[in-house]
Order: C-alpha cells, then structure tokens, then sequence
C-alpha cells in the first residue's frame, strides 16, 4: 500500500479502521520529505518544499496520538494524519522564521490557534513549509532560505506565498498544509500545483500566533487534495478565539453541515447537489489582457460541468477589477510597514553585529535582515501613509475598498457564487518575473477581491494547460459560505478527475528514484521556457 | 511619479531603513512605476465616501481583564539576540 496516494480524510478513516497507523504514515511522509530535503541546493529536482522538518518531535506526536487512538479516544475526522505548517504559523517545536533572515533562530515561546486546535485533533506536524519571505510574494522565490520548485514542472514556481505548502502536497511530502492568504497567498498555490485551497470568511479562523501582514486582510486556510479534506481541516481549525479579537463564532464551520449533498442533508449525493445553483460569470475576466487562452479555456469549460450538475450560469460585468491590485497593493503595504516595524533586533531573531548604539541596531539590523520584496513593500507602506500622500494613496484606497465590497455584495445578491479563473496564467518559469514587481502583483489580479472584501474563496484544479501544468477555477461566496463553495467543488469532484493527478515525480520521491519531467513546465503559459536546473536566479534574495 | 533623493531618503528614514546607493536607485525607480501604476485609481470618484477600514464592522469586543498566560519570560529572554540575566541587552541608548 502506498500511504501517500491518499487524501488526508482516506488516511485518518485508514488510522481509524488500524489498517495503518499514525507512526506508520508520518514515517513514510517524513522519509520522503528527508529525500528531498538531502538533495543538493543546486540539484534542479530539489522541492525543497519545507524550511525545517522536524523528524523526531512528529514521531514522538505520532506514538501518542496512537496511543489516544488506540484507548478509544474520538479525537476528529484527521487524528493521526501528518500535515505541513507554513513557517509564518508558530509552533513550539522548531522554529518560525517566515523565511526571513530576520528571524533566523527564532522558537516561538506559543503554539498559534491553529496549532493548538490541530493538536487537539490529533494532528502531526512534519515541519515547517517553505514560503515568500513574511509572505510577500507569488512565487517563494523571495524565501530567505532558497527556493522551492513546482512538482509539476521543476522548471516552474510553486506559486506563494504559501509555495511551500502546495508544493508538499502536490508532490506528497504531506497529506495537507495549512497557508496563510493576504492577497491570494493559499489559492494561487494550489492553482498552480493542482490542489484545492480555500481562504475562508475574515475572522472565521484565528490568526493568534499567525505573523502578521496585512491584519485586515490576513486569514489562515487548507491547502489539500480536495475539496472534502478541505472541509475537514476548516472544521477543526475554525471557530472563535479569544486571543484574535477579529475571529468569529456567528457561523463556526462544522463538519456535520449537509456539505456534499443535496441540501436536504442526506449526505453522499453531490452529484445532484447543484440544483438551482446560481453561478456568475464575470465575462470581463476573462477577456483581460495577459488572461492566456488555456486557463479560459479550462475555467469555461469547468462551467459547462457545474452546468451538467444542474447549476444555472449567467455571464455577467463585475466592475472595478482594474482597481483590485492598486487598492490591495496601499492597503497591505501600510498595514506591512506597520506590522513588521516590531522587527528591530532586540527581543528576538537577527541582531546585526557591531551596531554602535540602538538607532544603529535599528538600521542595520533591518537592512541586514529583511530581503528586496520586503524593503520594497515597507518603503511603500511608509511612503502611502506619510503625511502630504496619505489622503491621496491611502485614504483613497480605503474608499474605493468599499467600492469594491459593493460590486461584490450587489453580484452576490443575485449570484451564489462568482466563478473566475484563480490566476491569469498557469505556473511561470523561475526567475520570470522577480525582477519585475509589478508583473508579479499583477498575478494576483483574480485573488485580491476576496481579500478585501472578507468574503470566502476556494480554488479548485480543473484542468491542465498547454504545458502540462495545472489550471486553476476560483468559487467566491458570500461571507460565511464555505459550506456552499466547498459543497460545490466537492460535487465537481465527483464527476471530474483532475484534482485525483499526480506528477509523475510524486511518486518517484522517497523511492530512490529520480524526478521524470524535468521541463515539464517549458510550453507553460507566461513565458519563455527556462531550462530546468538553469534558473537559480532569485532563490536569496 | 518621480521620486528624488530627498523622497527616498525620508522614506528609508521613516523605515528604519539604510539603502546602499544602487539599493537606493533601484527603490526610487520601482516606486515610481508602482506608482503610475497606482495613478488608475484616480479616475474613481470617491467624493464624500467613507473608508473601509475593516472587511466588517462587528464593533469592539470587550472582555473581563484577567491575567490568562502562564510564566514565559524564560523562553521569551531565550530569544534574545543579546540579554543580562532577566533583561534585554541593547547598546548604550543615553549619551554620556
């Protein structure tokens, strides 16, 4: 039996039936991910997926989780199961640096919300996954600690922020991962690796113990093999928290909800379950410039699908989708210089050596620590919220934010649910646009919306590009609607097979052998093919 | 936008950040295109508009000031970068 060919729900009933065991599973996720991991820096089939593994804490978790298992305890749906945290998550065991220089050596002193609910059910956490650095970028190639490469195609980016979370997925190095999605950061990666993610409603998970970004934009989500596995994760996850005043318990996500059926609870039947289903279609989208004719193609045909479930589609103009990226850009560039200014070199992580005074320590230790995107987005934030340009930059951003949350209430009232392409473009080659800021915001134009608006949003895989890589739909609901969006692509689920593919370099990992489709990715929209291996550029900045 | 030296400048001051000449040239020319970039939202009226500030207005939630958190000054002072005994250790804050 090869324990990594399941989903993380197929492995928890697994470990619940005894036909494997918690230690049995973590094992075989953990000696894949230490294949990986001994790969050279340089090796073009290096994942390198995760920051840190953490071998003997996750055995230890395993051994006692069984034991919990075994005296009968009902912990939850996933008890037993590996998972990977992304390293902006704190976790008592090893360390959360948000793959930043800035925070080499840091242990966080508490397990963050997520963690502790994790826990409770029973999780077991491989290591830390590797991400952009505090989470600001698309591709984690700004990870302080090297790059990760796309399964797919090691050619390509993973996505990002949350690049190292999808990565471990989509090449079996975990189960599940939690992300973290200020801009896109959970659903862009799982549209690039073939996974489904979901950024749920503003508030319905705690961030405590989440490093902070953009606080009004920042949830926590799942990344994972499909839509159900997502649902299960979200249970456990979500719900109120005293220790993040914004997080909610008007709606706690609950397993027991009539997810997958018809809505009349039954159960099972997601085939019939999208009967008088309104969907909407923003046509606009979908003639963007830079929209490559692959993802439209796969999204419109992932429609036609819905269609046959017995949902009504209508296109539709959803305005303002111009102005999403320069408003989320203000917004969480303010919110950034203001949250990461805590990072001063005293109290924890890098200090910069030989500083003279504390102004010094100030200076340097910053500059030192933290790489270009980040400098780049504080320089931002200070310059929209400086007095003579805040009214003009920021100000004004927080009005149109309320422009943009109108156009999406008023569709919403008339649709269920919005579907869009999640990105513009399949995964690009690395170093295809990292040098070009504005190029690499722009991927982010589809994502941004939800974010400021609060409002939940999933993708799905629903095909594949010209280049063999992943194509990704986005379903975005009304606020507290994940049932209804992970109903949906649930029920998709069951009558398509694109999310059930693996690369074929998944299953050669941990096995001995090598990665097969190397340049996979080199027909892949977006760009000019790099060779795979001859692409470093990026990986530390 | 053009941003000049003084611009940038006061911008890496208000960052607490020092910028290496060509660090600093490529700063002034990456935030001028975001920018331009950034100019398409003055075509919106906005006049009179409130800002958002908040995906939703849920109102301040109060709740009863009790101490909630264990003993962790041993592994917060863990993290130091440098500490004497319970305290943080920085360099000389006060001239002499």
């Amino acid at each position: 039996m090869d324990i990594r060919a399941f989903t993380a729900l197929e492995t928890g009933k697994l470990i619940k039936e005894k036909k494997i065991s918690s230690p049995e599973a973590t094992r075989a996720y953990l000696d894949a991910a230490k294949a990986d991991q001994a790969k050279a820096i340089g090796d073009g089939a290096k994942i390198n997926a995760y920051t840190e593994i953490l071998e003997e804490e996750a055995m230890a978790r395993a051994q006692a989780v069984q034991r919990r298992i075994d005296a009968g305890e009902a912990l939850s749906p996933i008890a037993g199961v590996p998972m990977a945290m992304k390293d902006n998550i704190c976790t008592t065991e090893g360390h959360t640096t948000a793959a930043s220089k800035i925070l080499g050596g840091f242990r966080a002193p508490y397990d963050a919300g997520v963690t502790e609910r994790l826990k409770d059910a029973g999780a077991v956490i491989l290591g830390k996954a590797n991400m952009d650095e505090f989470a600001m970028g698309g591709s984690t190639e700004t990870s302080y600690l090297g790059i990760t490469r796309n399964p797919w195609g090691l050619s390509c980016v993973p996505g990002g922020s949350s690049g190292g979370s999808a990565a471990a997925v989509a090449a079996g190095l975990a189960p599940y991962a939690l992300g973290s999605d200020t801009g896109g950061s959970i659903r862009q990666p799982a549209s690039f690796c073939g996974l489904t993610g979901l950024k749920p409603t503003y508030g319905s998970v705690s961030r405590y113990g989440l490093l902070a970004f953009g606080s009004s934009l920042d949830q926590i989500g799942p990344l994972a093999r499909d839509a159900r596995d997502c649902a299960a994760i979200l249970s456990v996850i979500s719900g109120r928290d005293e220790r993040d005043s914004t997080s909610v318990s008007e709606k706690p996500f609950r397993l027991d909800e009539p997810l997958f059926g018809d809505g009349s609870g039954s159960g099972d039947g997601a085939g019939a379950g999208l009967r008088g289903r309104r969907i909407g279609i923003p046509a606009n989208y979908f003639s963007m410039p830079g929209m490559s004719g692959d993802v439209r193609g796969r999204v419109l045909a992932a429609a036609e699908v819905l269609r046959g479930l017995g949902a009504e589609t209508e296109e539709f103009e959803l305005p303002m989708i111009d102005a999403a990226v320069p408003t989320y850009l203000i917004i969480a560039c303010a919110e950034a210089s203001s949250n990461l200014s805590r990072y001063d070199g005293v109290k924890y992580g890098y200090r910069a050596p030989a500083a003279a005074d504390i102004h010094d320590v100030y200076y340097r230790t910053r500059s030192e620590g933290f790489g270009t995107e980040v400098k780049r987005r504080i320089i931002l934030g200070s310059f929209v919220l400086s007095s003579g340009y805040f009214d003009a930059y920021y100000k004004k951003a927080l009005q149109v934010r309320g422009l943009i949350k109108d156009t999406f209430d008023k569709a919403l009232a008339k649709y269920d649910i919005i579907l869009t392409p999640t990105c513009p473009t399949a995964a690009y080659p690395i170093g295809g646009r990292i040098d070009d800021p504005l190029a690499m915001y722009l991927g982010d134009i589809f994502t941004t919306s939800a974010n400021l608006t609060g409002q939940p949003a999933l993708s799905a895989p629903c095909g594949f590009g010209g280049g063999g890589m992943p194509v990704g739909m986005q379903l975005i609901g009304g606020a507290y609607s994940e049932a209804l969006l992970l109903g949906t692509a649930a029920a998709y689920q069951t009558v398509t097979d694109h999310h059930k593919q693996r690369p074929s370099l998944g299953a050669g990992l941990g096995a001995g052998a090598d990665g097969a489709n190397n340049g996979a990715g080199d027909g892949a929209d977006g760009g000019a093919g790099l060779g795979a291996g001859g692409a470093e550029k990026g990986g530390a900045n | 936008m053009k941003i000049d030296d003084k611009l940038i400048e006061y911008l890496a001051e208000l960052s607490r950040l020092e910028l290496a000449p060509e660090e600093k040239e490529a700063r002034k020319k990456d935030l001028a295109d975001i920018l331009d970039y950034m100019e398409r939202l003055n075509g919106i009226d906005t006049a009179g508009l409130p800002e958002m500030t908040h995906p939703f207005e849920s109102g301040n939630r109060l709740r009863e000031d009790r101490i909630t958190n264990g003993d962790r000054r041993e592994s917060l002072l863990e993290n130091a970068p440098d500490r004497k005994g319970a305290y943080f250790r920085v360099p000389r804050t006060i001239e002499e």
